[in-house]
């Protein structure tokens, strides 16, 4: 008998994995099946998520658009889904959308506010992007297009419509050309935003930022002449000298302190009439509001003035936050620097700012910013609830953010300050070119998220009457007899802005740790 | 007396005659704009529409005062402010005249040093219940849940209400008017509890207003007025008087439209009305210069927005959605509080 040897000349083509071991199934298996107790928390959590999207869908898919009043929206809804149906009305939100936006800003200013928001991308871009020309034109291109957008949709004027997108398409045109000259936006910014938010006369923020200038040129001419310190010092001096009225200052901070010490807050505030009245900020800074008065006398050119009180909504969130957010980052770099300095006053102030600030709730502070500030002001004192709010929330950010970038700094190892001595630099350029760098770079998710939480916190400002968009807006909003006994939907619209904005913040703070990252494991 | 109090009021008193204290009237006129301390959102009495512009039954009263102090009603620039911050908004200058659905009691009169000037709306707290639940009084309302806004007056009425009849109530707190509404219509508290006007317009949004129904008790009084600031009279009878005018005009059937006709009839006719003239500042009558202001001062504020009755009817009447009967609040003449001294 011959044996044949069976011998394949050929490999077996390989098989697919038996059902359960593959695709949906092996994933449900492996995921959501895998034992006893498995299964039952999955099917005890579908029915809950079947449970939660069978009570809301119908609420969400019967939603009304387009009516005039709650009335209307609960007949549209009872003729389209029968009687007993429930759904959302949106309409409120359609109709009153500006003001959940602007809050009472004039309605033919709006485009002012705006073109301040898209600006705002502009300032941001060139730091975000370090200076890169693709995220750089992007971003201001994106913003131009928006701008557009919003302009028509909000019904803005020709002219004003036409110099904003103007203006927008002229620096998507610079991003382009020259990224890093985006800079000067970014530094010009703030004053910028303050004028188009604000109003008034253009002279006030120009002989500022001229201010800034000729005192920005001296201290660069001093500091590399006569070194940093008697820079600082001079430069001082010069701002005090030519834009501070000392004995103004004196003389109303000594009375206020006389009357205080005398009488106790108490009386202080009731007897405001007693009070020595009469002065406001313009006193105090003599030179500046002669000279921004001389040049409006001269040549009037401005805006209309918006009083602070009709700033609200999500104008009023950003204003807050953006500010406080760029504030509070540099106060508290330096206010983490001066807890690990070895100088026993700057080290316990710092201590002290940072442990009272965090020690005690926003609320606190904001409420002593609306009430005990002003006792402690120069009396009918011109000073703004807005920027008294502001410098609080500043103020607290700052304490937080501090011990954010303490907790980088105690990461990095003991050699990179020791190698930043060998190396012969001094305590600022060590901070600048070794230490800063790497603290931040470990700090960001830290610093991100308390950047988002003190978004957040923006809305507690309706507690001292400012018209946020979660409670202010909607107050008034629901107050309106046509939008009475509506609730959720301003809180779901409002909770879906938010989101998106923190949302981003968090996304962008991700990319920056990836682009960061220098540890190749 | 403490020495340091001798000092410093030694120091404030040089200082103070050193100057010329201006008065909230000059204050405003030289601003060339009043400032209204308003509610932060209440139906019907104060709150921005959909363009922004301020409309309510206290609003209108500012714009009286604007039209009688600067002669032009709109003027005025109103302050929201919350119930926390009313009253420091006021004693610290921010706002001129608070017209905000406040209470005048005796600790806000005295110890608060403000001035309640007038009482342009008698309130009172009342409850709201469902049809279905067959309570036809506040007495019956034994081992209720109550629907209750906390840190207001109406809470500690409403604790004296049931403590004085011996029954027994479990409150529900809730933070504001839109989620009392909100639970009350979930069926979280079985009655509702604020100032009877709030009910009245709380009710007329629910869906079916007919299902419930407002109780006959009114377990508290809450007279509304308009307030300033303690030490300064003149702003105060100017805020007073420009409310009067409101009062007599309809007293006396001048409304908005008939205005130029009254002053035209009055203008011709010696035999008219007496004090119409005196209001009007008809003829030799220069009545508003006594506090500062001219003699046209009352046509201003009338042409605002028109007499009280008209400003009550356009802004919670019975035409209205929050439907409000005048009530207490008709003329002395018709069974109301609402009574001006003459002007003389």
């Amino acid at each position: 008998m011959t044996q044949t040897a069976f011998t394949r000349t050929e490999m077996l083509p390989p098989i697919a994995p038996p059902i359960s071991e593959r695709g949906v199934v092996k994933w449900l298996r492996e995921n959501l099946f895998s034992s006893i107790p498995n299964i039952i928390l999955t099917l005890a959590a579908l029915f809950a998520v079947y449970w939660l999207v069978s009570l809301s869908l119908p609420w969400f898919l019967n939603g009304v658009w387009h009516a005039e009043t709650v009335q209307q929206c609960r007949q549209i809804i009872a003729e389209t889904a029968g009687p007993d149906a429930s759904g959302a009305c949106w309409a409120v939100i359609r109709v009153r959308w500006n003001q959940f936006l602007f809050g009472l800003y004039p309605v033919e200013e709006y485009w002012r506010p705006t073109l301040a928001f898209a600006l705002m991308f502009v300032a941001i871009a060139p730091v975000l992007y370090s200076g890169l020309r693709k995220p750089c034109t992007i971003i201001v291109g994106i913003a131009a297009v928006l701008l557009s957008l919003a302009l028509y949709g909000l019904g803005t004027d020709g002219w004003h419509g036409f110099v904003a997108v103007l203006c927008l398409a002229a620096l998507t045109a610079v991003a382009w050309i020259a990224p890093k000259k985006l800079v000067w936006v970014t530094l010009v910014f703030p004053l910028l935003a303050f004028f188009l938010l604000w109003g008034g006369s253009v002279w006030g923020p120009v002989s500022v930022a001229i201010a800034f200038g000729i005192l920005g040129l001296a201290f660069v001419k001093l500091a590399s002449a006569r070194g940093l310190l008697v820079a600082s010092l001079a430069v001082a001096l010069l701002f005090l000298c030519c834009f501070v009225n000392p004995i103004r200052l004196g003389e109303s901070f000594l009375s206020n302190l006389v009357y205080l010490a005398s009488f106790g807050t108490y009386d202080y505030v009731l007897h405001f009439d007693l009070r020595i009245g009469g002065y406001d900020l313009t006193e105090l800074f003599p030179l500046h509001s002669a000279l921004s008065g001389y040049l409006d006398a001269k040549l009037p050119i401005g805006l209309l003035y918006v009083r602070s009180d009709d700033f609200g909504g999500f104008l009023l969130a950003f204003v807050i936050g953006i500010t406080a957010i760029t504030a509070s980052l540099p106060i508290g770099i330096l206010l983490a620097l001066g807890r690990q300095s070895d100088m026993p006053l700057v080290k316990s102030i710092s201590v002290g700012f940072i442990e009272f600030f965090r020690g005690v709730p926003l609320i606190t502070v904001l409420f002593s910013a609306n009430f005990m500030l002003l006792y402690f002001l120069p009396p009918q004192t011109n000073f703004d609830l807005i920027v008294r709010v502001i410098i609080v929330v500043v103020i607290f950010a700052s304490a937080y953010i501090a011990e954010v970038i303490r907790g980088g700094l105690a990461a990095l190892p003991r050699g990179q300050y020791e190698a930043a001595d060998a190396l012969g630099l001094d305590y600022w350029q060590a901070q600048r070119l070794i230490i800063m760098p790497q603290a931040l770079k470990i700090s960001i998710p830290g610093i991100v998220s308390s950047f988002i939480g003190l978004f957040k916190d923006t809305t507690l400002v309706a507690l001292v009457g400012l018209a946020d968009p979660l409670t202010g807006v909607r107050k008034f909003v629901l107050a309106d007899s046509a939008w009475k006994g509506i609730y959720w939907e301003p809180f779901i619209f409002v909770g879906a802005i938010f989101f998106v904005v923190c949302f981003s913040m968090s996304r962008y703070s991700m990319y920056l740790e990836q682009k960061l990252k220098t540890d190749h494991v | 007396m403490k020495k340091s109090a001798f000092y410093g009021a030694l120091v404030a008193t040089t200082l103070v005659a050193g100057m010329a204290s201006a008065g909230t009237l000059d204050d405003v006129k030289a601003r060339g704009e009043l400032l209204c301390g308003s509610s932060s959102g209440l139906a019907g009495f104060g709150l921005p529409d959909a363009n922004g512009v301020w409309t309510g039954f206290d609003v209108d009263l500012c714009r009286a005062v604007a039209a009688a102090v600067l002669g032009d009603a709109t003027k005025v620039k109103f302050i929201a402010t919350t119930g926390e911050t009313r009253f420091t908004a006021l004693a610290s200058g921010e706002v001129d005249l608070l017209a905000r659905n406040s209470t005048w009691t005796f600790s806000r009169d005295n110890d608060l040093k403000l001035d309640f000037v007038a009482v342009n709306y008698y309130d009172g707290q009342g409850f709201m219940v469902r049809k279905d639940l067959g309570v036809s009084s506040a007495k019956e309302l034994d081992g209720a849940t109550v629907c209750i806004q906390t840190g207001t007056t109406t809470e500690l009425n409403l604790a004296d209400f049931f403590k004085a009849n011996s029954i027994s109530y479990t409150p529900v707190t809730v933070a504001d008017d839109s989620e009392a509404q909100r639970q009350y219509e979930a069926g979280a508290c079985d009655a509702f509890t604020t100032d009877a006007s709030g009910l009245a317009s709380s009710r007329s949004a629910m869906a079916d207003p007919s299902a419930h129904i407002i109780l006959p008790e009114i377990i508290s009084k809450e007279p509304l007025g308009p307030v300033v600031r303690h030490g300064d009279n003149n702003w105060g009878d100017i805020v007073r008087w420009t409310y009067f005018s409101l009062l007599i005009a309809e007293e006396k059937g001048i409304t908005k439209a008939n205005l130029n006709d009254v002053i035209a009839a009055s203008e011709a006719d010696p035999a008219a009305d007496p004090e119409t003239k005196r209001l009007l500042g008809i003829g030799d009558n220069d009545m508003g210069v006594m506090m500062g202001l001219d003699k046209d001062w009352a046509r201003r504020s009338i042409g605002a927005a028109g007499n009280y009755g008209e400003i009550f009817e356009a802004n919670i009447g019975e035409a209205t959605p929050i439907g409000l009967a005048r009530g207490l609040n008709a003329l002395w003449t018709q069974g109301g509080l609402q009574y001006a001294p003459p002007v003389r």
